[in-house]
């Protein structure tokens, strides 16, 4: 009896190290190849808020880390990219969260000039329900394109809600929860940014090597 | 148990014992991707993948796992191998990985593999529980891409949606608008208009049974 449960466990044990360790190679082996997946999408998707010759710096490099997230709203710290032409300021790129999501956080990349308009929004990733919420990924619709130009002075302050809400933005048919936390988000941000503007492009970039 | 011939196991796979219509196994990917014929062909894609091989390792280590501990060596099987499939999409379909996010590892809980290995791969050689797994994988792909179209139809009125997220810039042109100027219709698109969906799906299959059986 004793004998057969230790030979179980033994064997259970086997099996539990050859599957970690299948696993353990395919993510060695992938893990190059995924952060270039990861990295290829990041420029891309600045591409689509900034059009490169905005700038002449080395953006992806160029960021910086806000540990001091609580002031974004978010759960996670928030990752700053600087886009500048020589020494001037041009526009930051924000990968941001909107914890209020119908599931959960979502994603965001906001682009926003020096001068606190909006150059673009994006969604990076998300798990809103499809065919509602999902209509703030670009690919499934022009919803976020609203955002183009916008700033906290257009539309004004109060009017930065969805419709329903009493603001200016669309919410979709059957999904509110999600625009709201969307608007919400880039609200927040805005209002950071204008409230750091100077300090967000002053602070020495993230070196290479420390992990985030 | 006695040997069974490779067209038996492939009919019983994708019709007489069908994982989804018969055994009414794996629903909650069956029923939570199937909005678009592009999401639940992804996903069925990579369930077969994970079917074919958790099954062959499985009848190969079949003669090495006391009967105690199976269950558990099958999870690790399944698990090591739906992560490493994960990691290969995300690696070099990074596209489909957006598109199938949660859902991909979440493979491992679906019970058509556990069931699978259990009930088939455990007993059987290596090529027939190859075969098994193709073919309920191939079983699995067909009613998720049939439930796919038929509430993409009815819910956004065109079909092959969004092909160029799973197989790039060219397959765009694949988009069907089957009823222009469609307003759409929620219900299909929301998980109640799955259930319904697979209602049908059941209630078709049944009866073209019952006429094949009347008629012999």
């Amino acid at each position: 009896m004793i004998k057969q449960m230790i030979t179980a466990s033994l064997l259970l044990t086997l099996y539990s190290v050859v599957g970690t360790g299948l696993v353990a190679y395919t993510s060695a082996a992938t893990s190059e190849q995924i952060k270039a997946n990861e990295k290829g999408v990041l420029v891309n998707s600045i591409g689509e808020v900034l059009p490169s010759d905005n700038y002449d710096n080395e953006i992806t490099t160029d960021k910086i880390t806000f540990a001091d997230h609580a002031a974004l709203g978010t759960a996670n710290p928030v990752t700053i990219y600087r886009a500048r032409k020589g020494d001037t300021p041009v526009a930051a790129v924000i990968i941001t969260e909107a914890p209020e999501g119908y599931g959960g956080a979502i994603k965001l990349l906001i682009g926003i000039n020096s001068d606190g308009t909006l150059a673009g929004v994006r969604t990076i990733s998300h798990a809103e329900t499809p065919g509602l919420g999902d209509k703030i990924d670009i690919n499934k619709d022009d919803w976020v394109k609203d955002f183009d130009g916008k700033s906290l002075n257009d539309p004004k302050p109060e009017e930065w809600k969805v419709k329903k809400d009493g603001g200016v933005f669309d919410q979709f048919s059957g999904a509110t929860i999600t625009p709201r936390a969307v608007v919400k988000s880039i609200r927040t941000t805005l209002v950071y940014f204008k409230n750091n503007s100077d300090s967000i492009f002053s602070k020495p970039s993230d070196t290479v090597n420390t992990k985030s | 148990m006695a040997k069974v011939s490779l067209s038996e196991i492939s009919i019983n796979g994708l019709w007489k014992n069908n994982p989804v219509l018969v055994q009414i196994l794996g629903l909650c990917p069956a029923l939570a991707v199937t909005a678009s014929v592009v999401n639940a062909l992804g996903l069925s894609m990579a369930t077969t993948a994970t079917l074919v091989l958790s099954n062959l390792i499985i009848s190969l280590i079949r003669n090495f796992v006391k009967s105690e501990i199976r269950i558990p060596v099958y999870i690790i099987v399944i698990a090591s191998v739906v992560t490493a499939i994960e990691l290969s999409v995300k690696a070099y379909a990074y596209d489909l990985y957006l598109v199938l996010g949660i859902f991909l590892p979440l493979i491992v809980t679906n019970c058509v593999i556990l069931g699978r290995a259990e009930a088939f791969a455990s007993k059987n050689r290596p090529i027939a529980a190859v075969v098994d797994g193709l073919m309920c994988g191939l079983g699995f792909t067909i009613v998720l891409c049939a439930l796919g179209a038929l509430r993409e139809l009815i819910g956004n009125g065109t079909l092959f949606d969004g092909m160029h997220l799973m197989f790039g810039e060219a397959a765009r042109g694949l988009k069907i608008v089957v009823i222009s100027d469609y307003k759409g219709f929620l219900l299909a698109i929301l998980p109640p208009g799955a259930f319904i969906g697979l209602g049908l799906l059941l209630a078709g299959k049944n009866i073209i049974d019952h006429r094949s059986s009347a008629k012999s």
